[in-house]
This record gives structure tokens, sequence and C-alpha cells, in this order.
């Protein structure tokens, strides 16, 4: 199509070109063009949070941000966590607590912890609560959601 | 030490946690067409025609289909279903004459990506002349299309006298009580990609989920393709919850087009569409009335409901009143009963289970009717509920009337006992005495129980076949399916303490058809019960055939072998000679694999109490659930972290369901609920710590391992609870009659109840 256009932007460190429809969202272009399928779309209009990736380090639902958006951004998914076989570890402590059971809403809780911890390491529990309540999860009651955040923060500031 | 109850971690986690999952949506095969469904607007309409020239225009597009175009295709049938001859209410893959549900499929097309196909869908116009919608499942019974009526079906179960126990009534207490319509609603919507297989001729279905063995049937049936040119594939799956797995229109429509265009079909649903059609539940409406006597003991209970089934029966048939008729009497005697359930069409999406289903509506009502009682005859509700229960000692309990085509026998149970040890760990006495100082000082606080009795491990059978691969590792292959609750980690723990080695030589294959011929797959908390047990069997028997084999390799008895990790060695000498499981492997003359088939008759039973502290802010009408405590028992736990995980998840479904999410539809059918900002789920910010208490009291005769299920604890109750405690808040016992109790009823109920003169008695 004549309408496409170019983005370049890098993806867990990698710089990435690719040609979309300007409608294109970063959702679609991270999961379709860059074949990152670990970003999840749980409602495409911003309530569930599934889609959370890190954009120049913000937490951003990347179904409601177009593609072009990301020109020249930064942007990190949950394939960018684990180093090689060594998993985060916010993804170590999920596992570890059962932060997760069918591990659909997962992926974008992962990024929303790590970006909170990383602006706020010492983040107190009342606050850290508020910012988790932006996702949803429909499995797991969200104790162990939030035993594992707490679990993964430990961790991080270690 | 046993592997079975121990809190292992899941063996499933690493790919989800790495962003590697295989869920429907991350399935694109080269040269797939996507798909796209065109919806009704309109509730109820009399469908004169679709006008699709200019979708059939765009250059995106391969074909666009209505009902026109698949005449061959029958409606899609019932899976379960206790009452015959109700075809005539079958869902049409595309509506045909008539829509009766807004997001009921019309059309579909099918574009060569999926922003075209959403294009192209804006194309596609549909005629159709509206018609006075049916939303009300009260009103009376009514036309809804030639020769159609609004009365499904009445179902009715009943035993005892019940006009002697009315005659001879103290009290007689009655309620009108109302459920609102909710959902699973899943995290991940719904998806389907057929891939037609040129070179075998063979076409596969991915995104199947729940029972795929049975939709494999269903779908050579409908498509009149042989049993074994089909096979159902079933990856990740995001969440089920009763609702995902059933056998849908599109699923039809995507294996159809996958074999007429000879092209790979993708559809994944958005979640607008999901909030219209995929299946709802529990909207139903009970006029309840109890024959008391002095003591508080029920001698009768009478119940008439409406089942709001939407525009037509989907695969569940009438299976929700069904099991809300029996399972109404709970942990309760009740020596004359009857329940009349009536299944009524309304204009709205249909309906089919959500986790607990029946449970979850018949435990809000006859909690609250209890309640009611107690507040009667000025006893203390839990006194109310011990006069009540049935015995530890009566045992195994049978009641007069069967469900999901077998007859209810309580199997074990002491649901005195667990109630005194519920109470005892949540510390009832403390909470009453801190609730009551707290509204002393002007709080509204309250404090609401409910019991439930549960059902699990439906049959009638489930099949296993272990075998030992040629690289040591052991395959367990079950027709089992995994909907996320864990059942990969669940079958290896069973397996490797049956086995004698370690999880990590296990793999666990669920949810595929060409890999065992038959399967019931995952629902009614049946896995950890039935196929739990088949994999008991399989794996003895494999320990037999892999010691016998290493006992003929070692030149020594078979008893004399004990197996440790992946090795097997002589119990007196374990520096002694020894072989690996590849070692043995290689030295058997073929496979070694071991079948199992358990069966069973009748459902297990378990049950428990739910226990809600909620405090209610006079100005806002909120409501803030404070804490929330489960006593369950499970017969026995093969991993508590999980039972646990389930009954935390459920139980933030049930206080969704409490307080929270409803689907709501305007008097002309038009649902008010189609984004996730409209049906409320509950965040973290609504869900307190889940303070569980497992007991393993009662576990079951009827399973080699005494499992009762573990996946509808966690919101059975949840509901009366919750009632109960908001009620004591407003000190009117039997205030709330309508669930979710939003700000909106609260604010009603405070007007009506004058709220300031009440805080301060």
């Amino acid at each position: 199509m004549s309408d496409q256009q170019d983005v370049t932007f890098t993806v867990n460190g990698d710089e990435r070109v690719i040609r979309v429809e300007p409608r294109r969202s970063l959702a679609d272009a991270l999961r379709e063009d860059c074949g990152l399928t670990g970003t999840h779309l749980g409602c495409e209009h911003g309530i569930c949070g599934a889609c959370t990736v890190l954009v120049d380090d913000q937490p951003v639902r990347s179904c409601l941000m177009f593609a072009v958006q990301a020109e020249g951004a930064r942007v990190r998914t949950v394939e960018g966590l684990a180093a090689g076989d060594k998993l985060h570890p916010m993804q170590q402590a999920f596992w570890d607590n059962h932060g997760l059971q069918c591990g659909f809403c997962t992926p974008g809780f992962l990024m929303l912890a790590v970006s909170i911890l990383e602006r706020d390491p010492n983040i107190a529990e009342p606050e850290l609560r508020e910012a988790l309540s932006s996702n949803l999860c429909r499995c797991t009651g969200y104790q162990n959601i939030l035993k594992s955040v707490l679990a993964g923060a430990a961790e991080m500031r270690k | 030490m046993s592997l079975i109850g121990q809190s292992v971690k899941r063996l499933e986690d690493r790919p989800l946690l790495t962003g590697s999952g295989r869920f429907a949506a991350d399935i694109t095969p080269p040269d797939a067409l996507y798909m796209r469904v065109v919806r009704s607007p309109i509730a109820f309409g009399r469908l004169s025609g679709v006008r699709i020239a200019e979708a059939q225009a765009h250059p995106g597009v391969v074909a666009v289909w209505t009902a026109d175009d698949i005449t061959d295709i029958p409606p899609i049938g019932f899976r379960m279903t206790p009452i015959l001859g109700l075809e005539a209410y079958r869902q049409p893959v595309l509506a045909n004459g008539y829509v009766r549900y807004v997001g009921e499929p019309i059309a579909a097309v099918f574009a060569v990506d999926p922003y075209s196909a959403e294009d192209i869908a804006e194309l596609v116009a549909p005629e159709i002349e509206p018609l006075a919608a049916c939303v009300d499942p009260v009103a009376l019974p009514r036309e809804l299309a030639p020769g159609l009526g609004t009365e499904v079906a009445v179902i009715t179960k009943a035993y005892g006298d019940l006009e002697a126990a009315f005659a001879a009534a103290h009290v007689v207490v009655s309620l009108e009580l109302t459920v609102g319509r909710h959902s699973g609603v899943p995290l991940e919507t719904r998806g389907a990609i057929a891939i037609p297989e040129a070179e075998s001729g063979i076409l596969r279905l991915y995104g199947a989920a729940k029972v795929p063995h049975y939709n494999r049937q269903a779908l050579a049936a409908m498509l009149g393709v042989p049993l074994d040119r089909i096979h159902l594939h079933e990856g990740h799956v995001g969440g089920g919850f009763g609702i995902r797995g059933e056998l849908y229109p599109e699923d039809v429509l995507t294996c159809a087009a996958a074999l007429r265009l000879r092209r790979p079909v993708k559809w994944i649903e958005d979640r607008y569409e999901h909030l219209v059609a995929a299946n709802q539940s529990r909207g139903s409406v009970h006029r309840v009335r109890a024959a008391v006597d002095e003591r508080g003991f029920i001698r009768g209970l009478d119940d008439e409901f409406w089942f709001d089934q939407g525009g037509y029966l989907r695969t569940h048939g009438v299976v929700v009143t069904d099991l809300t008729c029996a399972m109404l009497p709970g942990p309760y005697i009740i020596p004359a009963y009857r329940s009349v359930g009536h299944v009524r069409l309304t204009n709205k999406t249909p309906c089919g289970t959500y986790r607990a289903p029946g449970r979850f509506e018949a435990s809000f009502v006859r909690e609250r009717l209890v309640d009611v009682i107690a507040d009667r005859l000025g006893l203390d509700p839990i006194v109310v509920r011990h006069r009540n229960f049935i015995a530890k000692a009566a045992m195994p309990y049978r009641r007069d009337f069967s469900a999901l085509g077998t007859d209810i026998v309580y199997d074990t149970g002491d649901y005195a006992g667990l109630l005194d040890k519920f109470l005892k760990r949540v510390g009832w006495d403390t909470l009453r005495a801190d609730v009551a100082r707290r509204r002393r000082s002007g709080e509204m606080v309250g404090l609401g129980l409910g019991f439930f009795v549960e059902k699990s491990g439906l049959g009638p059978f489930d099949d296993v076949c272990i075998t030992l691969g040629g690289d040591g590792r052991i395959e367990v292959i079950t027709g089992a399916a995994s909907i996320g609750q864990g059942v990969e980690t669940v079958m290896a723990q069973i397996c490797a303490d049956r086995l004698g080695t370690d999880l990590e030589h296990i793999r666990v294959i669920h949810g595929q058809t060409d890999r065992i011929a038959r399967g019931m797959g995952a629902f009614a908390s049946r896995v950890t019960v039935m196929t739990g047990a088949a994999v008991t069997i399989a794996a003895a028997k494999l320990r037999s055939e892999l010691l016998a084999v290493a006992a003929r390799l070692l030149q020594t008895a078979p008893d004399r072998l004990t197996i440790k990790g992946d090795r097997v060695m002589l119990q007196d000498e374990p520096s002694g000679p020894s072989l690996d499981f590849a070692a043995i492997a290689r030295g058997a003359a073929g496979a070694l694999t071991a079948e199992a088939t358990f069966t069973a008759e009748h459902m297990t039973y378990p049950y428990g109490a739910h226990l809600a502290q909620v405090r209610i802010e006079r100005d806002s009408a909120g409501i803030t659930l404070e804490r929330f405590f489960v006593g369950y028992d499970v017969g026995r736990a093969v991993n508590p972290m999980l039972v646990e995980g389930q009954i935390a998840g459920g139980a933030a479904q049930g206080i969704g369901a409490a307080l929270l999410e409803e689907f709501v539809h305007d008097g002309s059918g038009q649902p008010q609920s189609v984004t996730l900002a409209d049906y409320l789920m509950p965040t973290i910010a609504e869900i307190p710590a889940i303070e569980v208490a497992l007991f393993e009291d009662a576990p079951t005769p009827l399973n080699p391992l005494g499992v009762k299920g573990a996946g509808e604890a966690g919101i059975a109750a949840a509901g009366a609870a919750i009632a109960a405690a908001v009620d004591d808040a407003l000190a009117r016992v039997g205030a709330v009659r309508r669930l979710p109790i939003t700000p909106n009823r609260l604010h009603t109920l405070l007007a009506d109840l004058g709220a300031g003169e009440l805080a301060s008695t």
C-alpha cells in the first residue's frame, strides 16, 4: 500500500525498521512485524493492561499507541527481560510465588512491575497495590501477584 | 517423601514468563486468511436480507458468506442436556430469517489481512426490521418466532410432602432474590485457526480448549468430514471458567472456510465481540419460601425461578437450570423439597455455564433464606445451620434426583465439623467482637457467612496412556484439557509419585486429539479427580513393566529393584549395578507403555464455607471488602499451592459477581456492558488477601487418591457471604435481594432503611 510508513525504533536493544500503515497499533507491530508475540492483546481499548510494554522506560498500553508514534523510541517487551536462560528476578519471583495461572496477563504485569520498581525501588505496599491496579488478571485473585512483585522487588534491590 | 501433597512449583510456567507461550493469536500460518464476523446491532428483528455487493468489491476480499452460503451446515447441537426434543432452540451458525440478540453472527468475511477484514465487514449491510424485544425472563411466555415460545422448558425436582410441611409450619419465610448476568470473561478472547493440510487431507483446528474431543466429533458431523480427517489442538489457553472451548459459530465458520477456500483461516475475537458473543450465565430470579419449625429446622423448601437463557440454547442445553434445581438444598436435610426452574428465552446473548453454575446462584438463595429464618426466629444463624446440616453419620447421603445424568449421592462430608473448625480458624469470636466495637463507634461494618456443597469429578471416564520413550523421558498422554489451572504439574506429580521418579523426567500431553482416541476434557472440576485417577493406575502399571524389563536386563527379580530419579537399582545395594530409563527403553523389546481407564458413576461432593467482612461508606454507598475467608474440604490436596490458587482466583470472581460485574441491557435489549470499562472486573484494589483454610477430613472413597475437585470452591458461596455481610453492616437481615450490590442499589437500600438511625443503633 502506498500509505505505508517506515518506522525505526529499538526493541529490546535491537534496532528495527518496519514498514506499516499509520493506523497499525504498536502492539500489532510488535507481534506481527517484529514476531514478538509475548505482548498480549486482552481488550484493545486500554483497560486490561495485558499489552503493557515499556517505551523509553515508561509503561504504555501498546494497543493504544500507533507504531508510527514509536519512531526513535526504545521499546522493551517481556522477551527482553531474561538474560539468556537466566530469568529476570521479577520473572523468577512470579514463578516462585505462583503469581500466574493461565499466564495471559503475565507479560503485562511483569513489564508494569519492572517499570514501577525501576522508578521507585523502595515503593511502599499501598502505593504498589495502587499502581498494580492498572492491570487486570482473571485467574489469580491478585494476592500471589502482589507477593511475587514484593519478592521480585526485594531481589531487584540487591 | 510423597510428591502428592507437595506445593511444587509449576512445570508450565517458564514459557509463560518469557513471552514464548503459544496462545491462539500467536499462531499465524503462512498464506492465512482472516475472518471477521458481521454481527447484529439489533436485539430482535426480522432479517430480510444482507447486502454484500460493496464488501465483495473491496480489493482485499476473498469471500463473504451469509446463511445462504452455508445451508448445508446444521445448527450447533447440545453437548450435554437432560431434556430431549429441544432442537428447535439451537443456534444457527449464521442468522437465518431472524436475529435474536445483539452480537448474533449474520455474515462472515474472509480477507487477506485482519485490518482489511474489519474494513470489509463494515461494508456488509444487514437489512433488519426491528421487533419488540423480550428482556424480562419473568414476563409471561410469548412467541419469539413462528411456533417458538420463550418458555423453552420447565425443570422440576421434588421429593417429600411439601403441602404437609407448609401446613405444619411454625413460620413461613418468603423471599424474591435476583442474580445478575455474569460471565467468565477470560483475559484472552476466543480464537480459532483452521489449517487444511493438503498432503494429508487433515483439517487441524488450533485454539481448541476444554472439550477438544467432543468438538472434533461435533465438527466432523456438522461439516460432513470423516472423523479421521479432523484434529483439534489446544495450545496455551488464557483462562476458561466454563465459557471457553464450547463449540461456537465462529469455530464452525473457520473450519468450513478452510475446507472450502483451501487456505488456513484465522479468527481472533475482539473484546467487544467477546462481551456480546461468548456465553454468559447466572441471570435468574428466584421466588423461594421455606416452612420452618420453632427450632429453625427447615421442614419444606419451595423455589420457583426463571433463568434468563438469551436468544438460543447453546451446547449446554438447559444444564444450568438443572444444576440449580439439584444443588439448591446444599448441606441441609430439608425433608420436603420442590424446585421449579423455567428456562426462558430473551433477546440477549445466549447462556452456558460459568464457574460453579447453579451453585453460585443456589448458595445465594439458600443461605439468604437461612439467615432470614434465623432472624425471624431470633436464633443465631450458625445454630440454625447446625440444626439443618446433614450429619456426618448419614453419609453417603442420597438426594432423590439426579444432575448431569448421575444420581446425586453426597459421598463424604462433615459439614458441622468443617463449620466449627473454620470459625475457630478465622477467630470468629474475635472478629465478631471487633465488628461490634467498631459499630458502636459509628462505622458500618458487618460479617456474613455462606455455606456450600460443591460437585466435582464428573465421569463417565478418562483414559491415560503413559509411555517410556527412547530418550528415557516419560510421556503422560491424557484426554484432559488445560485452561491455565496447572494440569501438567498436577498430573506429573501424581505420575512421578506412583512411578517413584522425579517431575523433571515427565512430560504431560493434553488437548491433542491426534494423540489419544478419547478424552473428556476439563470442566466440572473433573481433571484432578478423573484424569488423576487414571494416571494413578497407569503409572503403577508402568512401574511394574519397567521393573520387569530392568530385572531381566540386570538378571535379578523385580521385587529386589527400586527406582530413584531416572535410575533403576537394587534396593539393598544402591551402589551396585543400575540402569537409567533410556537404557531400559533400549533394552525393552517394544515401547514400554501402560494404559488405564478410570470410570466413575457418581460425582464427588466437596464442601466449605465463605466468610466476608465488609465496610460501607455511607456517603458514597461504596462497599469495601476488608477480609475474605474460604474454608474448604478438598478430600486430599495434590498440590496445596495450586488448590489455594484456584480458590483465590474463584473468590475474586465471586467478589466481582457480588459487588461489581453485571451484563446490563436496556429495554430494547441493547447491551450496555460492551467494554471492560462497563463490565467491571475487580482489580487488585478491590480484592483483599483471600485467606484460605484447606481441610482434608473427608477424602472420597470414589477414587484411589481420595481427591475432590478444587476449581469452583472459591466462587460458590461468595455472593451469599458478601450479601450477608452487607446485611449485617446495614443491621437489617435480608436487606440485600439482588446481586451485584452496586453503589446505586446500595444507595437505594440506604435511603429505604434510613441510614442515619441505623448507624446509631
